[in-house]
């Protein structure tokens, strides 16, 4: 049943492509109803496999003379993904519910990358996981180029390749991989069951992981992002930052720690005191966290702010994935799902509800906007929401970030240290644009004060009440009850560790 | 020699022949009066027909062919890999012809198509060569065909000009090719491919001659001539610049699946020499101070290699800086040439590697009689194929411009379309024969360079799709070609989504062997 | 009672009011206070129905994230129900004493509902993680209702209440983190029983090294800065002065207790040998809160702040018991008295502070009405003549803070002063000290504000009027019952102390 949001959103994408311009409101409610309705099969996939463990959804020879199958499955982790994959569209399409220019065809990119992300979380044949990986670029490149802001076409441009580098890195992965095993399948069970060499592995895991880690925002890899994610439009850079960075994330769990476990064994000597490929991802990840958090401090676009707060965001997700415990396992798959409802709602805020009634993304032209009072729905959204970012308890960052730390602790103490640090200049810097964007006491200088008395600003839509509401509540819950998502997670991130993907 | 037998092999060739001269006459005799769409399409007919009475009579079956008096060796082979190159350029040659249709280039549509013709019946032949002399007749039918067709626009000066580097620069290929050939008979006293292959292996160091490297370096240098690889690949740009649209997409495809057939046909006897041979002394080694090697697939391979990765790099780093759409598609052209000529030097002794490459050409060679469809259209709009001249086409042509996507990024390797699986086999089947540290960074490096190509293919897509348009006017293309480039595009999509439908149909022509 | 998760519904009671109040413009005040009453009936139930021997009743447990060693556990002793009459209490005052909010009322009355939600969840959570998400979302509300409508300087210090208590609560996490991470267990009654047989320190040796006592400090530092202990008490002044009234109300009334009952209920228990090393500089600093808490409030003009320091000192006296009673070794019978009254004192002083500066702090909102805005202590003068209900109570109010015998501020201070002496008799002698300086602001407020010749434009300054004198009477009352007959609140104080005192170990 979950593979019909693939080919749900894939249909709603062809359909939009081929329907007559100038009928943006069918556009819009037709991209809802696709959106909705693959949220939907998600809630629906993931009620029906809690407790089960891995289901095989769909499994056909597709290349069968080389082994390559279309075999689409789900586990605990794939399903949480598909909730957030689902979550995200349904509120990335409120959220773009006025895009006036060319609306049939920014729907149809949103949706055909919505179905590249879908298929991602749902494949288990590494080949097909590839395809859809691959397929998903090419939308984002569109959907920044066209309807994007600041320098869109260079930021297009530079997230479209590094992408594809790091899908050519996977790609490279992938081949030896398959030529190493044999060339009999491309199977993700198979392959993890073939007994690749350790050697072998020694070299594969660091090329996948930092393949897939350049689209997770891996520090140094991760320039693309605050550039990209400034440059794009709201629901653009809510999917961004909110999934498709996921998508890296996923990839380095399923993949690259799935297929190459021995890729992260001591390597029997060490320097400075990193012994091993775990070593060092776990010492990038930490920089991404911390230097993600003190660049945004010093940021002055609002949104710049939001986007290398993703940054070290991911870091943690990328910290808890080679703590290779449990717990840190555990916290990481959540912390994907929480910072991906959070950063679509911050990115909504900024981007829609701010930017798109202002005009300004600067924080000190927005400070003397008193914006506190003239769009109370933004501020507070964006108190929720800010409290959410720093892990404050009660929401879903709070859990996950624990479980990250407690995982990173009984792997490397001083790994948690730094991540600690992270969090507490992650208070700073979302409490700075907290002050600085809506209540500041700054009065507001001369030539900032318009002559006429300050415009009223466009009503919030029902859209963006909805879509806020829809956010606000996953964080929520997931806050307030871990176990909704933990349930699925635990037994499936129990079973990736055992070797299981018997 | 039997020349019935070599009168039913060369049916084809015989039934392209006789189109090409119904066409002549048919244009000159009976349709001075008709207009040019009319003459064009008259032409176009017969020459589909012609094309189609050829696939008819194809032998399909493998292992056939034709033998030397008193010999089994075959001077010209069937089925297999020749049958699969020979449809495709069959097929390749039906897309080029519907493409003439509506074009302004020239008032001598007959010739033209006849012309045409008859290059690919050159095509046809070097598809299933086994013999040095007729590799030779076949790729001068091929060869002297393009130059006539890429001088064809007589109204522009780049076409001249073009024509003048390409038959140069070929003439000279065709030279050093000769030459390669004079000193691998000299070097064995056969003209047969799988003769001379043997006669190198069975020698010994003491008789290993240097001249070997002479001959292995000017034959390199005439079939690199005809894939466009580096270094041999200067006139390619010019060419493709100047033909006329529906010359340099016959150039770019037919001429491209024929030589590539070619050098799978001496990969194949390379590799096969084995097969016959009782004793078979060592295959390569170096001695002294200048290397001596014993056999033929060693220096081959490497020689192969080293064009492949040259050509990877030259031609993927050289399209970054064009502004010419076609210029950036010859170059593109260089960079692909290099990809499959990775697949030649690591040849395999199953069929994986021949049905590699040859599913890259023939998917290249559809794509890119695309792409040349999509600049004729603009060009005929706009008098140019600038990469300006795209600019708004999506809001100018909604249809051209979905196709030129799929087509473009067909060509970056983005799947689900074609051009990633032929990729994706091809890396597969090289790492398949060698899965040491050399070819895996060279399949590296293909991949990274192959990155490298998604930013000048998305350039123009920018110009396509987000850029806004320098002059709004909706743009017409012709019926037929927009038909063609529809049905192109969507066998891209279908042939990428389901990779089996191609290699099961080239499987299938292997049955029986 | 039984079946009904009587903890769940006083602590959900105050967000449904707040999600209510929110949209209800402005009836706001209107559904706050009902909202307010009905949480002060149902904490007055849970007292009623606390066990006699002075152990955790009305328990709740459910699992919530068992990895993480999360439960949902709620229960009270008597300590607990009490901070939670205290606290509907509070709040149903401090709404009683906003009814001029002009700007907002609707998220101004939320507000203060999710305040007293966030109260009442701290006060009957029994598992870390269920406490601190209340211990720290308790900070937002109060941080807008300072920042958004508070006096001139309210930014910096909103800022400032935020920031100091966002630190103490890292510290305080990072603590609670590494007990985890030694014991698997977020429990309280767990790591208590752990603690007093000894295997807690075992465990995060073995786990950690020898970091327990840096792990004591950190929880200390935590609830240092709530309390607060000096020198993290900076934030303290400015927060309450710039906050409007009301909230200051809720600030020193309830908030400030969170951190008491956070080091009685976890730092004691847990780290009650650690405290007991660190004793003497801990009282040197309880001592010199005491002491600058009560100095600096003489040296004040503004009453605001003069309430505000006195805040501090009265609250040093909880902090002084509390470390007074943390003796090394093992306890003797009189040690025990000693500590028993020194706790019971303790529990005592939090609930008369609070109803008694919450009460003064009202009485200095009502001033600041009735006088435009002024609240220096030289403005006024006479206020007795034109308003003797008013000066009649707010004496009241303003001797039972000063510790007049037969008011409630008294029976808390004598029994802490009757534990702590036995146990550090220096300690105990210089706190005298803060007592005395005490009286003489209490005395000198007095004397500025009511007596004395009455100025000219005070002289129709209008008295109590009916309202007004409804919603203060019971407050009154209150105090006089606890100051005559405090064994009602010792009737299940006195049981929860000689539970607790038997269960910890120093």
């Amino acid at each position: 049943m979950l593979a019909w949001t693939i080919y749900i959103s894939f249909a709603g994408a062809l359909i939009l492509a081929l329907m007559p311009k100038g009928n943006a409101a069918l556009a819009r409610w037709f991209a809802l109803a696709v959106a909705a309705t693959g949220f939907a099969i998600a809630i629906a996939g993931f009620a029906a496999g809690a407790g089960q463990g891995r289901v095989t959804i769909v499994d056909l020879p597709w290349v069968a003379s080389m082994g390559i199958r279309f075999t689409l499955a789900a586990d605990g982790i794939s399903r949480v993904l598909v909730l957030l994959t689902g979550l995200a569209a349904t509120a990335g399409v409120l959220f773009s519910w006025n895009i006036e220019t060319r609306t049939n065809e920014f729907f149809a990119f949103f949706l055909a990358l919505i179905g590249g992300v879908y298929g991602v979380f749902l494949s288990f044949d590494l080949f097909l996981l590839f395809v859809f990986y691959e397929i998903a670029i090419v939308p984002k490149y569109f959907l920044i180029a066209i309807w994007g802001s600041t320098r869109r076409e260079y930021a297009a441009m530079k997230l479209a390749l590094y992408s594809f580098v790091g899908s050519a890195m996977v790609l490279i992965g992938l081949l030896a991989a398959y030529a190493t095993s044999g060339s009999h399948s491309t199977g993700l069970v198979d392959l993890a069951n073939a007994n690749l060499p350790v050697s072998f592995q020694m070299w594969a895991f660091p090329l996948v992981f930092i393949g897939f880690g350049i689209l997770a925002g891996l520090w140094p890899f991760h320039t693309w992002a605050p550039t990209g994610h400034v440059a794009a439009p709201t629901a653009a850079s809510m999917l961004l930052a909110g999934v498709v960075m996921k998508l890296g994330a996923y990839g380095c769990l399923r993949v690259a720690i799935g297929l190459f476990p021995h890729g992260l064994d001591a390597w029997g000597w060490s320097f400075l005191g990193i012994g091993s490929w775990r070593d060092v991802f776990a010492l990038l990840a930490v920089i991404g966290i911390v230097y993600g958090a003190l660049v945004a401090l010093a940021q002055s676009d609002f949104k710049f702010v939001i986007g290398y707060s993703s940054v070290s965001h991911m870091g943690f997700v990328l910290l808890g994935l080679v703590t290779l415990k449990q717990i840190g396992v555990t916290g990481a798959v959540l912390q994907m799902f929480s910072h991906g409802v959070i950063a679509g709602l911050l990115f909504a805020i900024v981007g829609r509800v701010v930017y798109e009634r202002t005009h300004t993304r600067q924080l000190d032209e927005l400070e003397a906007m008193h914006l506190g009072k003239r769009l109370p729905f933004a501020a507070w959204a964006f108190v929720i929401a800010g409290c959410a970012s720093m892990g404050l308890p009660g929401f879903s960052g709070f859990i996950a970030e624990l479980q990250v730390l407690v995982g990173s602790w009984n792997a490397k103490p001083w790994w948690t240290v730094a991540a600690g640090i992270g969090i507490v200049i992650g208070v700073a810097y979302t409490w700075r644009a907290l002050q600085k964007a809506f209540f500041s006491d700054r009065l507001p200088r001369p030539d900032e004060h318009p002559k006429e008395g300050w415009p009223k600003f466009d009503p919030i839509t029902w859209p963006e009440i909805a879509a806020t509401a829809l956010l606000i509540a996953a964080t929520v819950l997931v806050g307030v009850y871990p176990r909704v998502l933990l349930d699925s997670i635990e037994p499936a991130v129990r079973s990736l560790l055992a070797g299981g993907m018997q | 020699m039997n020349y019935a037998d070599l009168f039913r092999v060369t049916l084809p060739e015989t039934a392209l022949e006789i189109a090409a001269l119904l066409v002549l006459v048919a244009d000159l005799a009976f349709l001075r009066k008709a207009s040019l769409q009319a003459r064009e399409m008259v032409a176009s007919i017969l020459g589909v027909v012609g094309c189609g009475a050829a696939v008819a009579l194809l032998p399909l079956h493998a292992g056939g062919g034709v033998s030397y008096p008193g010999s089994t060796e075959l001077m010209l082979s069937t089925g297999g890999y020749s049958a699969i190159a020979q449809v495709g350029i069959l097929m390749l040659t039906v897309l080029t012809l519907f493409l003439v249709i509506g074009s302004e280039f020239t008032q001598h549509v007959g010739e033209y198509v006849a012309v045409l013709l008859m290059a690919a019946t050159g095509g046809l032949l070097i598809s299933g060569a086994q013999d040095l002399l007729v590799i030779f007749v076949g790729l001068e039918l091929l060869s002297l065909g393009l130059y006539i067709l890429t001088a064809f626009a007589k109204s522009s000066e780049k076409s001249a000009e073009g024509a003048m580097k390409y038959y140069l620069f070929g003439g000279m290929s065709a030279a050093f090719l000769l030459f390669g050939f004079s000193y691998l008979y000299g070097l064995t006293g056969s003209t047969n491919l799988h003769e001379i292959m043997r006669g190198l292996y069975s020698g010994n160091v003491q008789s290993a001659s240097p001249l070997l490297y002479v001959a292995l370096v000017m034959v390199a240098a005439g079939l690199g001539f005809k894939v466009a690889a580096v270094p041999f690949h200067l006139w390619a740009p010019d060419t493709y610049e100047g033909a006329p649209a529906p010359a340099a997409a016959f150039i770019a495809s037919v001429s491209k699946v024929a030589s590539f057939a070619l050098l799978i046909g001496i990969g194949t006897a390379a590799v096969h020499v084995f097969d016959n041979l009782r004793n078979a002394s060592t295959v390569t080694f170096v001695v002294g101070p200048i290397p001596k090697y014993v056999g033929f697939a060693g220096p081959w391979s490497v020689v192969v290699t080293l064009i492949a990765v040259g050509s990877m790099v030259l031609g993927n780093l050289a399209a970054l800086a064009q502004t010419s759409v076609r210029r950036l598609l010859a170059y593109s052209a260089i960079a692909h040439a290099g990809y499959i000529l990775l697949a030649l030097g690591y040849f395999s002794h199953s069929t994986a590697s021949t049905n590699a490459v040859l599913y890259y050409i023939l998917t290249y060679g559809l794509t890119t009689v695309g792409a040349f469809g999509a600049v004729a259209v603009v060009e005929r709009n706009g008098g140019s194929d600038r990469m300006d001249a795209f600019l708004g086409l999506y809001k100018r042509n909604g249809l051209l411009a979905a196709v030129m996507m799929v087509l473009f990024l067909s060509l970056a390797g983005i799947p689900p379309l074609v051009g990633f699986w032929a990729k994706f086999n091809l890396f597969a089947a090289v790492l398949g024969v060698n899965r040491g540290v050399v070819p895996f960074t060279i399949v590296a490096l293909a991949v990274a360079m192959s990155a490298v190509s998604l930013y000048y293919y998305l350039q123009v897509l920018k110009r396509v799709f987000v850029m806004p348009a320098a002059d709004p006017t909706p743009m017409k293309g012709n019926l037929v070609t927009m038909g063609v480039l529809v049905v192109i595009a969507l066998a891209v999509v279908v042939l990428g989504c389901l990779p089996g439908l191609l290699q099961a149909w080239m499987g299938s022509f292997y049955a029986g062997m | 009672m039984n079946g009904i998760p009587l903890l769940t519904l006083i602590t959900v009671l105050p967000v449904a009011g707040a999600a209510i109040a929110l949209f209800s413009g402005r009836h706001a005040r209107g559904v706050a206070q009902v909202t307010g009453v009905i949480a002060l009936v149902l904490s007055v139930v849970v007292w009623l129905h606390l066990p006699a021997d002075g152990s955790i009743g009305l328990e709740e447990l459910k699992p919530w994230a068992p990895s993480l060693g999360i439960q949902y556990h709620l229960g009270v002793d008597g300590l607990g129900a009490l901070m939670l009459i205290l606290s509907a209490l509070v709040s149903l005052m401090s709404i009683d004493a906003a009814h001029r909010v002009h700007h907002e009322p609707g998220l101004f009355f939320a507000l203060v509902l999710l305040l007293e939600a966030g109260l009442f969840g701290s006060f009957t959570a029994l598992n870390f993680f269920h406490w601190f998400i209340f211990w720290e979302l308790s900070l937002i509300p109060a941080f807008f209702l300072i920042k958004l409508w508070g006096g001139t300087r309210r930014g910096p210090a909103a800022t400032q209440f935020f920031v100091y208590t966002i630190a103490g609560s890292v510290a305080l996490l990072l603590g609670f983190l590494a007990v985890f991470l030694s014991t698997g267990s977020m429990e309280f009654g767990q790591l208590a029983q752990m603690a007093a047989n000894g295997t807690l320190e075992q465990q995060v040796t073995a786990h950690l090294g020898h970091v327990m006592m840096w792990l004591a400090i950190g929880v200390l530092a935590g609830f240092a800065v709530k309390v607060p202990l000096a020198p993290f008490h900076t934030w303290l002044p400015a927060a309450y002065a710039e906050a409007p009234s009301p909230v200051t109300m809720l600030l020193t009334g309830a908030m400030s207790k969170m951190g008491v009952y956070g080091l009685l209920r976890i730092a004691l228990p847990l780290f009650g040998a650690q405290i007991a090393q660190i004793r003497t500089p801990l009282l040197v600093l309880a001592v010199i809160t005491v002491v600058m808490g009560a100095w600096a409030a003489a040296a004040q003009k503004d009453l605001k702040r003069i309430f505000a320091y006195s805040s501090v000192n009265h609250l040093g006296y909880c902090l002084l018991a509390i470390f007074a009673l943390a003796v090394p070794g093992g306890a003797n019978v009189s040690v025990g008295t000693s500590q028993a009254a020194a706790l019971n004192g303790v529990i005592l002083q939090m609930f008369n502070h609070g109803l008694t500066a919450a009460a003064l702090f009202w009485f200095l909102a009502m001033i600041q009405f009735r006088s435009g805005g002024l609240r220096g202590i030289d403005e006024f003068g006479g206020l007795r003549k034109p308003a003797p209900v008013f000066a009649g109570l707010m004496g009241i109010a303003l001797f039972s803070s000063l510790g007049l015998p037969g008011l409630n501020g008294f029976v808390g201070e004598f029994l802490i002063f009757r534990g702590v002496f036995p146990l550090s008799w220096v300690a105990a002698t210089v706190s005298v000290l803060g007592l005395l300086i005490t009286a003489a602001v209490i005395l000198t407020v007095i004397q500025k504000v009511f007596t004395g010749p009455v100025p000219e434009r005070w002289a129709s300054f209008p008295d109590l009027h009916g309202g007004e004198r409804l919603g203060m009477a019971p407050v009154i009352g209150l105090m006089f019952l606890v100051g005559l007959v405090p064994q009602i609140v010792l009737e299940h104080v006195n049981p929860t102390v000689q539970y607790l005192l038997a269960h910890w170990r120093f």
